[in-house]
């Protein structure tokens, strides 16, 4: 600042006083709006906004969604109900309780021993941390992109199997059914059952027609 | 609450109920409280890229006497209870509240002593919404849900009898404590 007043009449001698005048007249007509360029030159820029309920931009492509219980090709469950996502899960928000497959009866839920005969998530415990799908010996639990959730009580957020369950594919017989005939359990995971065969959709129409009789 | 709690039933209430509850959807003012991460995506849901203000939350109100709307946006110590009661109970009628996020719904990830395990321990929740943080758009989502809510709220008389219907249901549903299978 000291050497401020040597250089200012410098300036103002080399420019001119009539261009300072003008300019200053300028900024004098333009002061009290000078400030609304911005908003008004805004008025023309795209809008950022996302337009949430209507135009739902898509999450990444694994983002951590709610959960899913997949199925083998024919329609028999993934899950085998060895409860390692339970273990693995920081939250203990996963509740599963496995069962014996048994042809006899017809209670064949999934290839090989055991499945899940109980599975739930308690959504209000989840963080969505992915730690069970990393656990999961049988890919069977994997997550969606879904996460509209909300909802207005807590025992409604605990989903339970038929919730997680993935829907039945075009050619998927629902779950309690034999095996392929000829397979074992190792087949299904080296990707040799590629869909329901006639023997098993024989014996679904014939248990169902039973229970329907029955009911 | 006011006037419209004095109203008769039948045709003019239902049509008071609706036009108040279209008002009020559109009205609601948050209060400005977070307690820990989950307010980092409360605070995004300002901005303009999802732009609360689409759905009449002009503003997160700076007091509690302002505000219409709790949203719980974290856990909930033990510490933080007395307060978060009594930010609520500052609150003018008629006021609701999200559980934003599963630490504020249920106690979370942190199930110990230093936690409240659910902030419905303290204060009555109408929207409980889950994820570690939920992200913007699930908290939109539960404002929409909200809003539906907020639309369906009876007054008056209609409001007296859903709370006596609500009562008698609760009265005859089975208790917590008594339920045996898998949800117990």
């Amino acid at each position: 600042m000291a050497d401020n007043p040597n250089a200012k009449p410098r300036h103002s001698g080399a420019d001119g006083d009539p261009q300072k005048s003008e300019s200053s007249f300028l900024s004098d007509l333009f002061a009290p709006v000078a400030g609304f360029g911005v908003t008004f030159s805004t008025m023309f820029r795209k809008v950022a906004t996302e337009e949430y309920p209507e135009q739902k931009r898509p999450t990444q492509l694994r983002y951590h969604g709610r959960h899913q219980l997949n199925r083998h090709p024919d329609g028999l469950e993934k899950c085998v109900g060895c409860e390692l996502c339970a273990w693995a899960c920081p939250a203990d928000a996963i509740y599963v309780e496995g069962a014996d497959n048994d042809d006899e009866s017809g209670q064949r839920y999934s290839p090989g021993e055991r499945y899940g005969r109980v599975y739930q998530i308690n959504y209000l415990r989840c963080i969505f941390c992915a730690l069970c799908i990393e656990a999961c010996p049988t890919r069977a639990l994997t997550m969606t992109n879904e996460y509209e959730l909300a909802d207005n009580n807590r025992a409604d957020l605990i989903f339970t199997k038929d919730q997680l369950l993935a829907p039945i594919q075009s050619g998927m017989l629902p779950a309690p059914h034999p095996m392929v005939e000829g397979m074992e359990e190792r087949d299904y995971y080296q990707g040799k059952v590629t869909g329901p065969t006639p023997d098993q959709e024989k014996w679904v129409r014939e248990h169902s027609s039973d229970e329907e009789s029955a009911e | 609450m006011g006037i419209e709690e004095k109203l008769p039933a039948g045709f003019l209430l239902s049509t008071v109920e609706n036009v108040a509850g279209y008002m009020r959807k559109y009205s609601v003012w948050p209060a400005t409280f977070g307690l820990a991460c989950c307010a980092i995506e409360m605070m995004a849901v300002g901005t303009p890229d999802y732009d609360i203000a689409r759905f009449g939350m002009e503003r997160f109100s700076a007091t509690p006497r302002q505000a219409d709307l709790m949203i719980v946006a974290g856990r909930v110590s033990q510490k933080m209870a007395p307060v978060v009661r009594q930010v609520y109970d500052q609150m003018p009628e008629p006021k609701w509240v999200i559980s934003m996020g599963v630490c504020a719904s249920s106690g979370g990830m942190f199930n110990n002593y230093a936690i409240v395990q659910g902030v419905d321990h303290i204060i009555p929740v109408d929207i409980y919404l889950p994820g570690c943080p939920p992200r913007p758009q699930m908290l939109l989502n539960a404002i929409l849900e909200l809003h539906d809510q907020i639309q369906n709220t009876k007054l008056g008389v209609n409001r007296q009898e859903a709370a006596r219907a609500a009562e008698a249901a609760a009265l005859k549903a089975t208790p917590t404590h008594a339920m045996k299978g898998l949800l117990a």
